[in-house]
């Protein structure tokens, strides 16, 4: 054939497509199942922002939104993982509650009054983090040798951790609540202080534009290297401008949300600032969880893309037997996937337990039941093989937008069930549906 | 005969058990340098659990296993590798999920300096080893699952070979394809037994493997019937050897031998 020596690049596909829209699609390569989500939650968002009478897309309710949804996110990402292998974790709400119990403990007796560090002391919150650390990747470790080297599955494995670990968290303080945390730690958790501020957001916002546009270009040499076929530089274009519009906006909305007046009053009032008579406008700007959530989510996806271990996942997830036979290590692969799934689910503890400014014994109940629909939700198939970590982050968003929406349209708790229960069916109806049409 | 020369593999003894059947009982077979060797018998007659044994997918309960004269010890697919043992699997062990290249580096990724994997090195690769095997294959961005049967099975050979095996195993290599695809595969048989690498086909159509192998070996019920050299006896005297286990006058009967 004649592209197999040739010199000049290789012509893209989408040369070959008619109407526009297919042209579009083909020329950018954008993933068709993530666009139908996106669409989807522009259609949630926009139908919420009607029936609650413009009380959904305020940069108030966005704010609460993304703050809210951090604690899932954080955790689907390790579901995906999870699920692609065709395991499936049911005890990442409880492993949540007992590792945030755990947290609670140090920070608030064993480390400023049994070790004698004192209250406030700045060391306290990395160390009770890297206690929860602890504590959740050994709980996923030993889970995940079960599963792996005893050969129980792992819906038993977890079945049984689900309950097990809900009533270890109980016995931690025999049910007492843990309040208040230390203050850096509940940074963690968003609010006024918990958020970057305007200035930061903005760097971040800039520094992610370039990570977009740099990705693109070194995307776009590789392909060039080795004489793939490249996108036409339209295209090219276009992502840039999409990535880049979209987090500047995201990043205009985070600052467009001020502090509550009262907060605002008194931190004037601490700094001796003058409140001009139009009142005080301090941005929050993006909240540390979403930071942190974000951060997890570019990790994992670095993990399940460009490392070999996350390579294993998914051949392990498309052919067992065949990942086996290729001299994959997959009962260690699969002890890693439950060891990361925990240390999230650690991470996951320590947002919520922040954000609440306290530790229950029944924090991150229903949690399991969440993670799992925001990663089906999220195209991640419980056939195993497939499943993607950006995927899950949107399906996490439109589970909690789901909510938080039926909230502010003031639906009843156990009809908000029902609806969530019925979209979960109906999207992966959808799901099935798509897939089928594809091949 | 041969054998001044040491042997690539030496299986002796070789037994193996599951849940009170003797899948394989007190087998023998040898490999040498350059050699194929057709391993036939009928479904069952116990030839996958031998190799299997040999590739490292099965643990056996007997026997030793000598590479190139030395004991070695093989109790993964990892180590069957570590010593140059490749197989292509009668099910097509490919994962469908994810592309060519992802399959061919399977287990054996080729890492950029700061340890991430170098999807485009391989996919460069992918396309020269499979550009030699199978020139009209195109479709390396698509998960190995929309492939034909062919486009598999040259993904499982290209496999096989990219890492340069010393040992080759073919279980049934050509059940899944066409007459020109079989043929293309017997041209690759024939240009690896010229560079050294000893080669098992396994298969229980005589037909496959008769014009391509130096010997063969027969087993019936997990023993070894016989053995003979392709120049000593002809196909029927093989069947014959299949069917009833009845070894010819120019084969050397194995434990397996019908008792005359």
């Amino acid at each position: 054939m004649a592209d197999q020596h040739a010199v000049q690049t290789i012509v893209h596909p989408s040369a070959h497509a008619r109407n526009p829209l297919q042209r579009f699609l083909m020329a950018t390569e954008l993933d068709t199942r993530l666009l139908g989500m996106v669409g989807a939650l522009a259609i949630i968002w926009i139908g919420f922002h009607v029936f609650s009478g413009g009380l959904f897309l305020t940069p108030r309710n966005l704010w609460n939104l993304s703050v809210q949804t951090a604690s899932v996110a954080v955790m689907v990402t390790g579901m995906v993982l999870v699920i692609v292998t065709r395991n499936i974790d049911l005890s990442v709400g409880s492993i949540l509650g007992l590792v945030a119990m755990v947290m609670g403990v140090m920070q608030t007796d064993i480390l400023p009054t049994q070790l004698g560090l004192g209250l406030g002391h700045p060391l306290i919150w990395v160390l009770s983090l890297a206690v929860g650390l602890i504590v959740g990747t050994g709980i996923g470790a030993l889970q995940g040798s079960i599963i792996a080297y005893l050969r129980v599955p792992a819906f038993i494995v977890t079945l049984g951790g689900y309950l097990v670990w809900r009533g270890a968290a109980w016995w931690v303080t025999m049910g007492r609540t843990v309040a208040p945390m230390d203050p850096t730690f509940q940074l963690m958790g968003g609010g006024p202080t918990g958020s970057v501020g305007w200035l930061w957001s903005w760097i971040v916002g800039v520094l992610a534009c370039c990570a977009i546009i740099a990705g693109l270009y070194m995307g776009r040499r590789q392909r060039r290297r080795f004489n793939f076929p490249l996108r036409p530089v339209w295209a090219e274009a276009a992502l840039a401008v999409i990535g880049c519009g979209l987090t500047i906006a995201a990043v205009w909305v985070a600052n467009a949300y001020p502090w509550p007046v009262r907060i605002a009053e008194k931190y004037a009032e601490a700094t001796g600032m003058t409140i001009p008579p139009e009142g005080l406008f301090i941005s929050h700007g993006i909240a540390v969880p979403v930071l942190i959530a974000m951060g997890v989510g570019i990790a994992m996806t670095f993990i399940s893309t460009r490392t070999r271990f996350g390579r294993y996942v998914f051949a392990m997830g498309g052919n067992p037997e065949a990942a086996e036979l290729a001299g994959i290590n997959t009962r260690w692969v699969t002890v890693k996937i439950f060891m990361l799934m925990g240390a999230l689910c650690a991470i996951a503890a320590a947002i919520s337990s922040a954000r609440l400014n306290a530790a229950t014994n029944a924090m991150g109940t229903l949690d399991e039941l969440y993670v799992i629909a925001a990663a089906v939700i999220g195209g991640t198939s419980l056939a195993g093989g497939v499943g993607t970590i950006a995927g899950a982050l949107l399906g996490a968003l439109v589970m909690q937008s789901l909510q938080s929406g039926m909230v502010l349209m003031g639906l009843d708790s156990p009809l908000q069930s029902i609806v969530v229960g019925i979209v979960l069916v109906f999207a992966v109806w959808l799901d099935t549906l798509y897939r089928r049409n594809k091949h | 005969m041969l054998d001044a020369r040491t042997p690539l593999v030496e299986m002796t003894d070789i037994s193996i058990s599951f849940g009170g059947i003797r899948a394989v009982d007190h087998a023998s077979i040898d490999l040498f340098p350059g050699e194929v060797v057709g391993l036939l018998g009928h479904n069952g007659a116990g030839k996958s659990t031998l190799i299997k044994i040999l590739s490292g997918a099965y643990k056996r309960d007997a026997g030793s296993i000598r590479i190139n004269g030395e004991d070695a010890t093989i109790n993964n697919p990892r180590d069957a590798k570590g010593y140059g043992i490749e197989t292509i699997y009668q099910q097509l062990a490919v994962a469908d999920n994810v592309d060519a290249a992802a399959n061919l580096f399977l287990g054996r990724e080729i890492t950029t300096s700061i340890g991430t994997l170098d999807d485009a090195a391989m996919e460069a690769k992918a396309r020269e080893v499979m550009g030699r095997l199978n020139p009209n294959f195109r479709r390396f961005k698509e998960p190995v699952k929309a492939l034909s049967g062919g486009q598999r099975q040259s993904v499982a050979i290209a496999r096989a070979i990219l890492f340069n095996a010393r040992i080759l195993i073919m279980d049934e290599p050509t059940a899944a394809l066409g007459p020109q695809e079989t043929a293309q595969v017997g041209d690759l048989i024939k240009q690896l037994k010229a560079d050294g690498i000893g080669i098992f086909l396994i298969s229980h159509d005589i037909h496959d493997v008769f014009d391509l192998a130096d010997r063969v070996v027969v087993m019936k019920n997990g023993q070894v019937v016989g053995s003979a050299r392709t120049s000593d006896v002809t196909k029927d005297e093989v069947l014959g050897m299949i069917i009833l286990g009845k070894v010819p006058a120019g084969a050397v009967p194995g434990p397996g031998a019908l008792q005359s």
